[in-house]
């Protein structure tokens, strides 16, 4: 395989799937869907989780084979039978978490993603093959220090590069910016386009960031529960038309209103906090905060700064090396009669991983608050199952947590729905304090919608929020007042208010 | 769907008979797992030149098929109930615990060396309950010991009970072949006899000793302690998912502490009976592979202390009919070792069996 793609013009491919379907068991995920991507043209997918958009990528990238259905390539029908048969096609795919292996070099790492790596590598002469073809690309990446120690814009880049230099010409990207900052995301959005708009390059890229569709995209198609919805040029459709395409004329819950804020006590303190990370590197350095009653703290940032030590640290799953925790003014450790006494509460990204037993039932789980409290313990270490089933059932009730039953175990209900019970469990009692970490990570547009109501009710009710969350428009959507960490260090603090994207992006990147 | 969110009375029958039918799942599985061991080890005999229908209806003989066949599995299943329970009670934390045997070794140790000062003077009851607590509680800080160390020091804590169990093992050794070693007993190294009127008698109308019936006791209130009490459920839960258990502000630590050290101590127990019940002393004899077997009793019974009951006397009874297998067709004693590995390997591989059959599945999901 030559590494060197040649310069001619137009080497853009263009694809098309004819009525493609994916059937697993008794399940449509993917039912006749046709969507043309026309050479040199930038297309995005859009639709909610489990509308189809993996489904379909991975039958183009010959990762499942489609139940029916046919792919083109430039107007020929190809066979797909395995993802060495795409590549070979020119088709790559960029992942939403890098592929890259941490501590080898950037030129490392492309060559050893070829297909054809010799037994004794020529590494002066790979370099220059390399340098060349960078030369005529707008990427930008430091090839000669290990990957670990690049930013993830960069390595984002990097993975790009990866597959240019395997001369893929048709890039599936996979909600690519994701793990970047705004201006990063931009910055690469920008040069893609300018590689399409050249006729060198055609991208499907699957997102769910409006502002990127209507800013790079040439073309959108919009999927709905495995089906086609439409297709159309992005400046036709406005972000309104493009949400009711995904959705349908499902009914989101209203949001909440944001009752005026006063000056109101601390109740959360933060004062000093110290964290190693697993390997035992500092993670969290000298994180000091103050959260009121009826204030949302929320703390933005780059996935990897240190947020998720910071908050493991918050919710007892991460011991730290120095500093205290207060709350209203009374020492506080994350630990069970401390979380009682002082009512907090938390929600995780990820509830199976990090909040619920994925093979105990629903209403074993909903219990993890209440089973050492009357009424299903009546003292002494007694338990009662009677109750635990009672409470859950008014629990799953009032949550509408779709379930066949409270004793059906957690992990066989879809995400929104674990998510919601871990909301009954966690907000169901009095709350004066609520950590809560990328709440709506990977859920449909109805629970992020109910999810984020019901942590604007809790503040408008007077709990202390801290929201930890990668998702900027999340951050500028519920909180009162913005912080920033990078690198472990809280960089800026701002009232909402007073602050915007940009500043925030500048802050998120490192920049002062 | 929405109307089955919706608790209603009427629903309550096919509510129960729905759970039965998911449970019974647990119950299919390692049934099948068992017969295709068998199937399986038919042909290891088959290969061997011997009969396979002989060598069931002989395991039928000795292990159930007479009340001295019965008996004599019952005594050998009651060191497995307590062995299982060291077993299934660290699983229920997610622990696998296969060092059960070095805490029976040693727990029978300590209640014998318990024993031998107090032999002569000390009423046979007080004997007997203070060797029980010697027992239990140097098993108790044996298997404890295993906890600590995964929790504190992050070591595997199927590693180290193991290991921990060849020191255990080398321990008895050490002292019944060198400074307590009995010298008016010529033939096997062994420590004092506690002699037959401190010696535990049989059940009455049976020859078998009460270690079946604490072994029972203690799988019930094991049982209990899991499902019937706060400790119990944190437990399951840490078992399940530790994050979540921290999140939840439970003390895993103490957890992990309390539940090993009471699995060591219900199998020290069980070294306690051997003592106190069979041999009279501690001896090499106490190395039986009780402790080992009661891996495999945990596994079969899915770590449910009630099923470890008759799958501990299922095992008991193809180890009982060991001797006449031996003696009839002339197979080596380790014959019966051969099944017992193959039924772990196929039990193991079973595992991933469940969740597969629509049958079990209710019919909402």
């Amino acid at each position: 395989m030559s590494a060197l793609p040649a310069a001619a013009p137009s080497r853009a491919i263009g694809l098309e799937t004819r009525g493609m379907t994916k059937v697993f068991g008794s399940l449509v995920a993917l039912d006749d869907v046709s969507i043309d991507v026309k050479p040199g043209s930038f297309h995005a997918l859009l639709g909610e989780n489990g509308a189809g958009k993996s489904t379909l990528v991975k039958c183009i990238m010959g990762f499942y084979q489609p139940t029916r259905g046919q792919v083109l390539v430039n107007g020929a029908e190809v066979q797909i039978p395995n993802p060495k048969a795409a590549r070979d096609l020119g088709i790559g795919m960029v992942y939403q978490h890098f592929t890259l292996v941490p501590s080898l070099t950037a030129t490392e790492n492309l060559v050893i993603a070829r297909a054809d790596v010799p037994a004794v590598i020529d590494w002066r002469k790979e370099k220059r093959t390399l340098a060349e073809l960078i030369d005529r690309l707008p990427f930008k990446v430091p090839m000669d220090v290990p990957v670990s120690g690049l930013a993830a814009g960069e390595k984002q880049k990097l993975e790009i590069l990866k597959q240019l230099y395997l001369d893929q010409r048709f890039l599936i990207l996979d909600e690519p910016t994701s793990v970047l900052t705004p201006q990063e995301a931009d910055e690469i959005l920008g040069l893609l386009r300018g590689m399409t708009d050249a006729g060198d390059l055609t991208i499907l890229m699957i997102s769910h960031k409006f502002r990127e569709v209507t800013q790079f995209a040439d073309d959108v198609t919009v999927l709905r529960k495995g089906a086609f919805v439409g297709s159309a040029p992005a400046k036709d459709l406005t972000v309104g038309a493009m949400s009711r395409m995904m959705i349908g004329d499902m009914k989101l819950r209203e949001r909440a209103a944001r009752k005026p804020y006063t000056n109101q006590p601390v109740v959360l303190e933060l004062a000093g906090l110290f964290a190693d990370d697993d390997e035992g590197l500092p993670a969290v350095e000298a994180v000091s905060l103050k959260v009121h009653a009826g204030e949302i703290v929320g703390i933005a940032g780059v996935s990897g700064n240190g947020q998720s030590e910071l908050i493991e640290c918050l919710s007892g799953q991460r011991p730290l090396t120095d500093g205290r925790l207060f709350v209203k003014d009374e020492p506080y450790e994350p630990e069970r009669r401390k979380m009682a006494r002082f009512k907090v509460f938390g929600l995780q990204e990820e509830p199976l991983k990090n909040a619920a037993v994925p093979k105990m039932s629903v209403a074993e789980n909903l219990a993890f608050r209440s089973f050492d409290q009357p009424p299903i313990s009546k003292g002494r270490g007694w338990l009662s199952p009677g109750p635990m089933r009672a409470r859950a059932k008014e629990l799953i009730a009032a949550y509408r947590v779709k379930t066949p039953g409270p004793d059906e175990p957690i992990q066989n209900l879809s995400g929104g729905n674990v998510q919601r019970a871990i909301l009954a469990r966690e907000l169901s009692s009095d709350v004066d304090v609520l950590v809560v970490a990328n709440p709506c990570f990977g859920l449909d547009f109805a629970s992020i919608a109910e999810i984020r109501g019901q942590i604007m009710d809790q503040r408008n009710r007077g709990a202390a929020v801290l929201l930890v969350s990668e998702d900027l428009d999340e951050i500028l959507e519920l909180a009162d007042r913005v912080a920033v960490m990078s690198e472990g260090k809280i960089t800026y603090v701002a009232l909402a208010s007073e602050t915007d994207r940009n500043t925030i992006g500048q802050h998120m990147a490192g920049h002062h | 769907m929405a109307d089955t969110t919706v608790p209603a009375p009427s629903f309550a029958f096919a509510d129960a008979f729905d759970r039965v039918r998911r449970s019974s799942e647990y119950v299919v599985i390692p049934l099948l797992a068992l017969l295709a061991s068998a199937v399986l080890f038919s042909l290891f005999l088959l290969a061997l030149g011997k009969n396979p229908v002989d060598f069931y209806s002989l395991v039928w003989r000795g292990g159930f098929g007479t009340s001295f066949s019965w008996q004599n599995t019952l005594v050998r299943a009651s060191p497995l109930i307590l062995a299982g329970l060291c077993v299934a009670i660290p699983a229920r934390l997610g622990m696998v615990v296969i060092g059960g045997e070095g805490a029976l070794v040693l727990g029978g140790f300590a209640a014998a060396v318990t024993a031998i000062p107090m032999v002569g003077w000390s009423p046979a009851p007080l004997t007997l309950v203070m060797m029980a607590i010697s027992a239990m509680a140097v098993g108790g800080l044996w298997i404890g010991f295993v906890g600590y160390l995964r929790h504190y020091r992050g070591i595997n804590e199927t590693i180290s009970s193991l290991l921990l169990s060849y020191i255990a093992i080398s321990i008895l050794n050490f002292f019944v072949e060198g400074a307590l070693r009995d010298p008016s007993d010529p033939n096997k190294p062994s420590t004092m006899p506690i002699g037959p009127e401190t010696m535990i008698g049989p059940m009455p109308g049976t020859s078998v000793h009460w270690g079946l019936a604490a072994g029972i006791v203690a799988c019930v209130a094991v049982w209990v302690l899991m499902n019937r009490t706060t400790f119990g459920f944190a437990a399951r839960i840490t078992g399940g998912n530790v994050r979540a258990a921290m999140a939840q502000g439970l003390p895993v630590g103490r957890l992990v502490l309390v539940s090993t050290a009471l699995a060591g101590a219900l199998v020290g127990l069980a070294g306690f009976f051997e003592v106190a019940a069979i041999h009279g002393k501690a001896n090499a004899s106490l190395i039986a592979g009780y402790g080992f077997t009661g891996i495999l009793v945990s596994f079969l019974a899915r770590h449910n202390p009630l099923a470890i009951i008759p799958v501990a006397i299922f095992l008991g009874g193809i180890d009982a009919a060991g001797g006449l297998v031996q003696r009839r067709m002339e197979l080596p004693d380790a014959t019966v070792l051969v099944l017992q590995g193959l039924m772990f390997v196929v039990l193991l591989v079973s595992e991933t069996l469940y969740g597969r059959f629509a049958i079990f599945k209710s019919k909402g999901a």
